[in-house]
């Protein structure tokens, strides 16, 4: 692959499922997303993995423009190289401040991530992997998602719930303390957007979902 | 530092065992004995009769392994769930009797927070990402102020049961006690040919039955190899194991991984973990057999952590919790050096 003019790669994050690197893209701050061989996985399913994930984030992330939650500019994709360049985004991720908020403005911003979650849903997006570290809060006050490599698209009431238990769950491990009340600020931006009938039909999911698991304590 | 021993029972599936700990450790005795059921797989029942038959055996067994003297134990623990109901109580029943005939403080013990200080005792490990796999559970967790948070876990069956099921589906016979995902393994060696299958991840909860659905559908048409199934369903398997045992590390920034639950014995997915964690910098660790698989020994030792923190239980009090969830066990102990 050619080198787009960028002298060298900073490595700023190696995540589980891919590396961020800092690069500029024509004189603007970006993000070089690479998913890189996984070493621990058969060729043919790591290829097929890292293909399908690679393909497949950047036409969700713009599906999700389209329905009105913020995400990362997408400026190119290399299939060959399981690579894609995008924006960088300016701001702090939402696990490193949430704890720290004054209680009305951890409220406001939960509720606002879920009048996100809840534009995406209706878009008939899931996100796939909603966590606090997958959300940006940038200077000018908004919330930008990131990282969509585990999205589908999908209508059903059953991925939805599981996208909410999802992030419940992050909250459970991540936010302990507040999690509860997150959690319920969450779900009224959600009803906002969905309308509160729908809304509860997917917290009546995420409850069954719940139940489903191998470790619940009340059935 | 206490002087004196801890004795712990294990009984939540279909293994009873004793195991007997100082209160530094030291493992004295670990006894077991298997319910082997004569086809299919565990009736809870049937198990917990097995486990009524042979507790007077293995706990005089392990006394004897031992060499110290009834009186010298300090408390009696028992694996108070998550697990089968009647095996359970058979387990808590005989722990009972004991406390109450020794006249010593009852402990209840969570079985999965006993699997994780087991493995982290024998590894000299500190503060590891823990994958517990097994027939009955499928948890990633890491202690995060206070407790064993669960990072991700299986959304409908534990992987060591959808190996069972397919092994039994492919007719395989566990014969002289090899058991079924052990010959999976040795099949899936002779596997030359990847097939694709359903590969589910849910950001870093995991799914298992339509996996286990496709691969049956695709071993009934007789297609393919038993061979080239064994190996793409168990690289399957162990890739979503890998992968969501990843994210939890790059998400908790830890490093170690503890690999523990009897699955955690299969090469291909300690050579899998061991690749990943180095990868991250990592180090990883295994747990040797009679640790990694149900055990007296690990309820015990989390029976001797409990009593330095005055977490006993009155009798009465001491029902079995059929769920009872990993992350809402308090672990004092953790984080702290343990000195009296």
């Amino acid at each position: 692959m050619k080198s787009h003019g960028s002298v060298k790669k900073l490595l700023i994050k190696k995540g589980a499922e891919a590396s961020l690197y800092l690069e500029t893209w024509h004189g603007r701050k970006a993000i070089l997303k690479r998913r890189l061989v996984k070493k621990y996985r058969v060729s043919e399913l790591d290829r097929k993995i890292r293909i399908q994930r690679t393909k497949h984030e950047p036409s969700i992330i713009h599906k999700a423009k389209e329905a009105g939650v913020p995400t990362p500019i997408i400026y190119m994709v290399d299939i060959a190289s399981t690579t894609i360049f995008m924006e960088f985004v300016e701001g702090k991720r939402l696990k490193e401040i949430l704890d720290h908020l004054p209680p009305d403005e951890r409220k406001r911003l939960c509720r606002y991530v879920g009048i996100l979650v809840g534009r995406l849903h209706k878009s008939g997006i899931i996100h796939g992997d909603l966590t606090t570290s997958n959300m940006i809060l940038t200077p000018k006050g908004r919330i930008v998602f990131i990282d969509f490599g585990l999205s589908e698209q999908s209508f059903e009431l059953e991925d939805r719930g599981v996208d909410l238990h999802l992030m419940k769950r992050a909250l459970l491990s991540t936010h302990f303390v507040h999690a509860e009340e997150c959690f319920e600020s969450i779900i009224n931006g959600y009803a906002e957007v969905m309308g509160e009938a729908e809304a509860k039909e997917v917290l009546n999911k995420v409850r069954e979902i719940e139940k489903r698991g191998r470790y619940v304590s009340k059935r | 530092m206490k002087d004196g021993y801890c004795l712990g029972i294990e009984s939540t599936a279909d293994d009873f065992g004793v195991g007997i700990v100082s209160f530094e450790g030291e493992v004295l005795a670990n006894v077991n004995d298997t319910y082997t059921p004569e086809k299919g797989g565990i009736h809870p029942r049937e198990a917990a009769r097995h486990h009524a038959r042979v507790a007077g055996k293995v706990l005089a067994e392990a006394l004897q392994k031992s060499g110290i003297k009834p009186k010298e134990l300090r408390a009696i623990a028992f694996s108070q769930g998550p697990g089968l109901g009647p095996c359970l109580r058979t387990g808590a029943t005989a722990a009972r009797a004991l406390a109450s005939y020794l006249d010593l403080p009852l402990i209840g013990v969570n079985h999965c927070v006993a699997h994780i200080e087991i493995g982290k005792l024998v590894n000299k490990a500190e503060d590891p990402v823990t994958l517990y796999v097994s027939g009955g559970n499928t948890i990633v967790a890491a202690f995060e102020a206070k407790r064993y948070r669960v990072f991700g876990e299986t959304l409908d069956i534990a992987a060591g049961n959808c190996i069972d099921v397919f092994a039994r589906e492919a007719g395989f016979k566990s014969d002289g006690g090899m058991p079924l995902g052990r010959m999976v393994e040795e099949k899936a060696a002779k596997g030359e040919n990847f097939i694709h299958l359903p590969y589910t991840v849910k950001g870093m909860d995991l799914s298992f039955s339509g996996l286990l659905t496709a691969t049956v559908s695709l071993l009934r048409k007789g297609k393919y190899r038993v061979e080239d199934l064994c190996f793409s369903f168990q690289e399957t398997i162990f890739s979503m194991l890998t992968e969501v045992t990843e994210r939890a590390l790059a998400h908790t920034e830890k490093t170690e991984v503890l690999l523990t639950g009897g699955v955690g014995s299969n090469n291909r997915l300690k050579e899998m973990l061991r690749i990943m964690s180095e990868e991250h910098d990592a180090v990883f660790y295994s747990v040797p057999k009679e640790y990694a698989l149900d055990n007296g020994a690990m309820i015990a030792w989390v029976g001797a952590l409990s009593y330095m923190h005055n977490l006993t239980i009155p009798i009465d009090k001491s029902f079995v919790k059929l769920k009872w969830r990993l992350d809402e066990v308090e672990v004092p102990w953790v984080g702290e050096k343990v000195v009296d």
